[in-house]
C-alpha cells in the first residue's frame, strides 16, 4: 500500500473514531431522521389517497428522506470537528509532518463517507423491518448505499470547504439551516407533480436536493428508473467534485498561510 | 422584589442585545418557523383535497397555527441553548455571584424569550397574511390564539431552562430539543386528528399538544373548540416546568 493511502486511511480512521467517541454525534444523526420518518409516515399517510400518488405506502415514499437528511446531519457534525482541528491548531501541526495536504482532505472525507454508509444501512434496515420492499431488489439496495456515500461526499465537500475557509465551528454550524432550506424546499414530502403551489414547485424543481431524494426514492418505489438515477448521481457527483475542488483550494491556501 | 426585577431586566437586556447583534443566533429563530410554514403550507397545500379534510379557513391557516405553536416552544428551546452556552463560557458563574436574587436570572431569560417570540411571530404572521391566509375568527379569537402561543412559549422556556441548569453544557441541546420536537410532531400536524390512522392517531389522541393545536385552529377558523382544556393544559405545563426550572437553578447553585 502506498504511503499516501496509509496516511489517508489513518486520518479516515481518526475521523471515524472521533465521531464514534461522542455519542451525541452518532445517536442524533441516526435517531432524528428516523423519528421524522416515523412522524411523517404516520401523519401524511392520508396523502396516499390523492389521485396520482405513486405508491400506497407513505413509509416507502418517505424512506428516501432520512438518507439525505442523515448525510446532512453527520456532515455538519463532522465538519464542526474539522473546524475545531483548525481552531485548536491541530491542522497546523499536521502540516509540519510529511502528510500530503490532499491526503488530509481525502482522509477526512473518507471517514465521513464511511459513517454515511453505516447510517444508510441503519435506515434501510428500519424500512425493511417495517415492511418496505425495494422494487429494485438487492442490487438496488447496494446501489442505494453507493448513492448515499456519494450524497455524503457532496455535502461533506461543501462543509469541509466552509470549515477550511472560515476555521470557525460557529460558521460550519450555521450551514445547518442552509442545508435544511434545501431539504424542506424539495419534493421530500410530496411528488413534484402533485405540488399545487406554483412557486414551490418551481423552487423544488430548481433544487438539486429534489433529484437526490428522487433517485433514492426511485430505487425504493419504482425500480430501475434510469432518468431519476442518472439525475441523482449527476447532481451528487457534480456537487462532490465542486466541493472537493473548493475544499482542496481552501486547504492549500490555509496551509500556505500556516 | 426590586432585586429580582433588576436582575431580570439586566439578563433580558443582555440576551436580547447579544441576539440581535449576532446574526448566527438571531436568524435561526426567524428562519426555522418560516421554513416550516413555507414547506408545509406551500408544499403540502394539495393535502386539503384529501377526502375528509374539512378545515374551513384553508390549509395556510391550518399550518399557521402549528407554526405559531412550534415557534413558541422552540423559542424557549433556543433560550435553553443560550443558557448552556453561558454556563460553558463561565458567564453564568459570574452572573450567579453578582446577582442579589438569582430567581431574577430565570425571570430574565423568560422575558427575553417572550420578546424574541413576539418578533418571530410578527414576521411569520406578516408572511402568512401576504400569502393570503384566511382568518375566520374575530379579534377575541385571535387574542386567544396568540395567548395560547405565549403560554406555550413560557412552558418551553421553563423546560429548557431546567435542563440547561442541570446539565450546564451545550451537549444538552438534543435533551432540550427532542422531547419538544416529539410532542409537537406527534400531534395532528398535517391533517386533522380524524384523518390520522394507526399508531399516530392513538399517540396524537393522548398528546396534550393536540388540545392546544385543535384549540388554536378553532380560534383561527372562528369555530372555538377545546378552549378550556387547552388553557388548562398550558397552565399545568407552566406550573410544572416552573418548579422544574427553579429546582434546576438550585442544583446549579449547589454545583457552584
Amino acid at each position: 500500500m502506498s504511503l499516501a493511502a496509509v496516511q489517508a486511511l489513518t486520518l479516515a480512521r481518526r475521523s471515524i473514531i472521533r465521531t464514534a467517541r461522542q455519542p451525541a454525534l452518532v445517536v442524533f444523526p441516526l435517531i432524528f431522521p428516523a423519528l421524522l420518518l416515523a412522524v411523517n409516515a404516520g401523519g401524511l399517510k392520508a396523502e396516499t389517497r390523492l389521485p396520482g400518488f405513486p405508491t400506497n405506502s407513505f413509509l416507502a415514499f418517505a424512506l428516501a428522506v432520512p438518507f439525505v437528511q442523515g448525510a446532512l446531519l453527520s456532515t455538519v457534525n463532522a465538519n464542526v470537528e474539522f473546524a475545531r482541528d483548525i481552531q485548536t491548531g491541530f491542522l497546523n501541526r499536521l502540516a509540519l509532518t510529511p502528510v500530503r495536504s490532499l491526503v488530509l482532505l481525502v482522509g477526512q472525507l473518507g471517514g465521513l463517507m464511511t459513517i454515511a454508509v453505516v447510517q444508510g444501512v441503519f435506515y434501510l434496515a428500519i424500512g425493511l423491518i417495517f415492511g418496505v420492499r425495494l422494487k429494485s431488489g438487492f442490487a438496488g439496495g447496494l446501489l442505494l448505499l453507493a448513492l448515499e456515500a456519494m450524497i455524503a461526499l457532496a455535502f461533506a465537500g461543501m462543509g469541509s470547504w466552509a470549515a477550511l475557509r472560515t476555521g470557525s465551528t460557529d460558521a460550519v454550524q450555521s450551514l445547518f439551516p442552509v442545508f435544511f432550506v434545501f431539504l424542506f424546499i424539495s419534493s421530500m414530502n410530496i411528488p413534484r407533480s402533485l405540488i399545487e403551489t406554483n412557486w414551490f414547485r418551481w423552487a423544488a424543481t430548481a433544487n438539486p436536493v429534489s433529484y437526490l431524494i428522487e433517485a433514492v426514492r426511485s430505487l425504493v418505489i419504482t425500480g430501475w428508473d434510469g432518468e431519476a438515477l442518472g439525475l441523482g448521481f449527476a447532481v451528487a457527483g457534480g456537487v462532490s467534485v465542486l466541493g472537493f475542488a473548493l475544499a482542496a483550494h481552501a486547504l492549500l491556501h490555509r496551509l500556505e498561510r500556516a | 422584589m426590586k432585586e429580582v426585577l433588576d436582575v431580570a431586566r439586566g439578563v433580558a437586556w443582555r440576551v436580547l442585545h447579544r441576539m440581535y447583534t449576532s446574526p448566527s443566533i438571531f436568524l435561526p429563530t426567524i428562519i426555522f418557523p418560516l421554513f416550516f410554514f413555507t414547506a408545509f403550507a406551500g408544499g403540502l397545500s394539495r393535502v386539503r383535497h384529501i377526502p375528509g379534510f374539512d378545515f374551513r379557513s384553508g390549509y395556510t391557516a391550518f399550518q399557521f397555527v402549528f407554526v405559531l405553536l412550534q415557534s413558541a416552544a422552540f423559542s424557549g428551546v433556543f433560550t435553553g441553548f443560550g443558557i448552556a452556552r453561558d454556563f460553558e463560557s463561565g458567564f453564568m458563574r459570574r452572573l450567579m455571584l453578582a446577582a442579589p436574587n438569582r430567581s431574577g436570572i430565570v425571570l430574565g431569560y423568560l422575558l427575553s424569550t417572550i420578546a424574541r417570540w413576539l418578533v418571530t411571530i410578527t414576521v411569520v404572521t406578516v408572511v402568512a397574511l401576504v400569502a393570503r391566509m384566511q382568518i375566520g375568527g374575530n379579534g377575541v379569537d385571535l387574542f386567544g390564539l396568540y395567548a395560547l402561543g405565549l403560554l406555550l412559549n413560557l412552558a418551553g422556556t421553563l423546560w429548557a431552562t431546567g435542563v440547561a441548569m442541570r446539565l450546564r453544557s451545550q451537549q444538552a441541546g438534543p435533551v432540550m430539543q427532542m422531547p419538544v420536537f416529539l410532542l409537537l410532531f406527534f400531534a395532528p400536524v398535517y391533517v386533522p386528528l380524524d384523518l390520522l390512522q394507526g399508531w399516530i392517531h392513538a399517540v396524537a389522541t393522548v398528546n396534550p399538544l393536540t388540545e392546544l393545536l385543535e384549540a388554536g385552529r378553532g380560534f383561527i377558523s372562528g369555530e372555538r373548540t377545546r378552549t378550556a382544556a387547552a388553557f388548562a393544559i398550558s397552565a399545568g405545563l407552566i406550573a410544572g416546568f416552573a418548579l422544574w426550572a427553579v429546582r434546576g437553578l438550585r442544583k446549579a447553585e449547589a454545583a457552584g
